[in-house]
């Protein structure tokens, strides 16, 4: 049973959204908190879209036909249904990403290395060593904030950003890491390159990651790198 | 079966209804800006109601039908006409093979609707034909640029005609489209209590416009600079369409059909569902005025709106069976 001081605050944001929060900071156990609540939100409620954030969860419904009273009966049955949520469990997907680190595909590795003093194989084998989770989805198709990454590694965003990151790029902005789903603009420090896709608008699955899922990355060679992206392609 | 552009106008993308139940990926639900008018314009023809229809903005394309065609313009009303025949707004048009559809310019409003029997068709993405610029799925039309139509049978009523040929009655249009500006009804949002005093009276009180930086993300909205009591620390959140969000700048910022599907801005308002298709057809210098709803009234008045939707499109269907 979770304490009832952790039940979440519950608003209406529209019409047709009730946004649940669970707290106010980033936070990794808070975050699984968020997802484990989710996954039985969706089981619970059918036909109601269950979006998460770092804490906060949106629920989104069709909120023609029976009006303000389906708030309140919604509100009701999802109190109903948090009562009982474990606050964490084992059904998150586990997801490896390969990387190759520095050269054309991480050209700010050494800046990086130069901003937290420590060699260039020492932030790759800090950014390999730990477990992420994603946190939630945002700011583009496909594009996963990261909880987890070693604090050592945080730097501050590029003074100048980029107007076009490659599709993949690996990269830290401040206390945050990411990788980039498509040719886009952007101020983190590109440390690497992945050859998967992060998002195909046309698979069956089309994020590579999905809110809740534990990711690792793995370096590879360049060698490594372009047979993976030649298999991507084809 | 195809629609050859001529000129692109100055923003045409196809929309539909957008794509809802994926924001978990990040992709949010774009579609039409104005949704009734966009189901208003598939009706009108007789599709069956979620074609994807072309959406313009100010100043509309020039197309060449190359079959013959049944098409509807709504939403802001544009000089439109074909082969030098004017084409009026909110009714049922017959284009022979050939005919050249140019929309022009609108006298006022901001974006108009473009059916076509059979509806336009794209690859859908996540199921829905809408562009949407923001999450960069699909993009605007360009010159050149050949648009698939749908297959579709003859309206009955319609008579094949080598000119073009609107019908001769239309739609009463002054439930679907503000002649005159009216106040745009606001939920209060989560952070409205953190705006200092004076800003939360201006919220209602003071006029305000739709700023040159408007697209189909988000419009910028001028006028008074708006203060919170002190700066709110916040981690990003769910954001909607119709979210009134308070950038550290002071000028509050309303979302729209291209809402990113997260933020971290305070919110200060929602902007009642009803509203939204008002708040489409503002363009940048147009006055916007919020007065307070509560969440009980902006629920009845979108059921009110949807009855009276639906009621029009029953009167437009049985029209079709007995034109």
């Amino acid at each position: 049973m979770q304490p009832t001081d952790a039940a979440p605050s519950i608003e209406a944001l529209a019409e047709g959204a009730l946004l649940l929060r669970f707290g106010q900071v980033i936070d990794a156990a808070l975050n699984a908190r968020v997802h484990a609540a989710a996954r039985r939100l969706r089981q619970a409620l059918p036909g109601v879209e269950c979006t998460a954030a770092y804490a906060s969860l949106l629920l989104r419904f069709d909120p023609c036909g029976r009006g303000a009273q389906r708030h309140r009966e919604l509100e009701l049955r999802v109190r109903e249904a948090l009562l009982d949520i474990a606050p964490e469990d084992d059904a998150a997907r586990r997801v490896e990403i390969p990387v190759h680190y520095g050269g054309d595909s991480g050209p700010d590795l050494a800046e990086v290395a130069a901003l937290t003093g420590l060699s260039a194989d020492e932030v790759v084998s800090r950014h390999c060593a730990v477990e992420y989770r994603v946190a939630m989805l945002g700011f583009a198709p496909g594009f996963a904030y990261l909880l987890g990454m070693d604090t050592t590694l945080a730097v501050p965003r590029r003074a100048d950003p980029r107007q076009r990151v490659p599709a993949g790029s690996v990269a830290i902005g401040g206390a945050q890491t990411g990788v980039y789903p498509d040719e886009l603009p952007g101020g983190w420090q590109l440390i690497g390159r992945t050859p998967l896709p992060l998002f195909e608008a046309q698979a069956a699955e089309p994020a590579l990651l999905r809110p809740g899922d534990r990711v690792r990355f793995r370096a590879i060679d360049e060698a490594h790198y372009r047979a993976l992206a030649q298999r991507a392609r084809a | 079966m195809s629609v050859s552009v001529l000129k692109a106008g100055l923003l045409s993308t196809l929309q539909d209804g957008g794509r809802p139940g994926h924001a978990a990926l990040g992709v949010g639900r774009a579609g039409a800006m104005d949704l009734p008018a966009w189901r208003l314009a598939n009706a009108l023809i007789g599709n069956a109601g979620s074609e994807a229809a072309l959406e313009f903005t100010l100043l509309g394309p020039t197309l060449r039908f190359e079959q013959p065609a049944i098409v509807a313009l709504t939403g802001a009303v544009a000089s439109a006409q074909a082969d030098g025949v004017p084409l009026p707004f909110w009714t049922c048009c017959h284009l022979p093979a050939g005919a050249v559809l140019s929309i022009g310019g609108m006298a006022q409003g901001c974006r108009g609707y473009l059916a076509v029997r059979g509806g336009f068709d794209s690859t859908a993405v996540l199921g829905s034909r809408s562009c949407d610029l923001h999450a960069r799925l699909g993009r605007a039309l360009r010159e050149g640029d050949e648009l698939k139509l749908g297959a579709s049978a003859p309206l009955p009523g319609m008579q094949d005609s080598s000119i073009p040929t609107p019908l001769s009655w239309r739609l009463d249009a002054s439930e679907w489209f503000d002649e005159r500006p009216r106040p745009l009804a606001l939920l209060r949002g989560s952070h409205y209590e953190a705006l200092d005093q004076a800003s939360q009276q201006a919220l209602h009180q003071a006029l305000f416009s739709v700023s040159k930086d408007a697209n189909r993300t988000a419009a910028r909205l001028d006028g008074p600079r708006l203060r919170l009591r002190r700066p709110l620390e916040l981690i990003s959140e769910a954001s909607l369409p119709g979210t009134l969000q308070l950038p550290p700048s002071g000028q509050p910022i309303a979302l729209l059909a291209e809402a990113p599907v997260s933020g971290g801005y305070p919110r200060i308002g929602q902007i009642a569902a009803v509203d939204l298709p008002r708040l489409a057809q503002r363009r940048p210098g147009d006055a916007v005025h919020f007065v307070p709803i509560t969440l009980d009234e902006a629920l009845d008045r979108l059921a009110a709106r949807e009855r009276a939707l639906e009621r029009q499109l029953a009167a437009i269907a049985a029209r079709h069976i007995s034109p």
